[in-house]
């Protein structure tokens, strides 16, 4: 089972979360990204994500071992991001993190969506009509 | 030596290749990569100034020293989530 994991599969939230199962844990918080239709004042068809999935998987695997440097409290961390075409309303992201009780859970999951989207080499490219245009273009 | 190197996104787009080999002189580093890729692909250049580099999937600079047979990624701002 992996827990910092690049797909092109579907993600189901329930399965992601799933993989966090220890009979010690008492929270989960997670973030789940899902496809907007709508960005700066366009009406978004659907988007197109692209990775270096060998680094990024070991980007995220980071993000989890800084996540459980700082927060001590915090049990296991798991990343799962979605790549290819992606249509409106399908999910992109979902990070989940375990702990005993849930105190830091919440300043570690915003932690780790920041981090996400710093370090981790992914792309998207949003298509609308008449265009299209990678939001990391300069 | 020779390295491979990876484009995605935009600059993979604009190359029209995700990944290409590079011939340089031994004990090049990352900034002599650039600059020989720019020359060799001009559709680079207004990228050039916002990448980051890595060199066998670690974030690098211009300074880093490269060996024959590394992976070197031309990475444009990520923007995953």
């Amino acid at each position: 089972m992996k827990f910092f994991e690049i797909t092109t599969e579907a993600i189901s939230v329930d399965e992601v979360i799933a993989r966090l199962a220890d009979p010690a844990i008492g929270a989960v918080a997670a973030f789940v990204g899902v496809v907007r239709n709508n960005s700066e004042g366009r009406e978004v068809l659907y988007l197109d994500y692209e990775a270096y999935p060998e680094m990024a998987e070991e980007a995220l695997r980071q993000i989890g071992d800084e996540i459980r440097a700082r927060w001590k409290t915090i049990r296991e961390v798991v990343i799962v991001h979605r790549v290819g075409r992606l249509e409106i309303g399908d999910t992109a992201v979902v990070i989940a993190l375990s702990a005993a009780h849930r105190q830091e859970t919440f300043d570690a999951l915003r932690y780790a969506i920041d981090r996400l989207k710093e370090i981790v080499p992914i792309w998207k490219k949003e298509v609308w009509k008449g265009g299209e245009e990678w939001k990391s273009e300069p | 030596m020779k390295v491979k190197v990876r484009f995605f996104a935009a600059p993979r787009e604009a190359v029209g290749m995700g990944e290409v080999e590079q011939e340089l002189p031994a004990n090049a580093a990352v900034g002599e990569l650039i600059d020989s890729l720019t020359r060799k692909y001009p559709v680079l250049i207004p990228y050039a100034g916002f990448i980051r580099i890595a060199v066998n999937r670690v974030y690098a600079d211009r300074e880093t020293g490269l060996h024959d047979g590394d992976e070197v990624a031309w990475l444009p701002p990520v923007g995953g989530g």
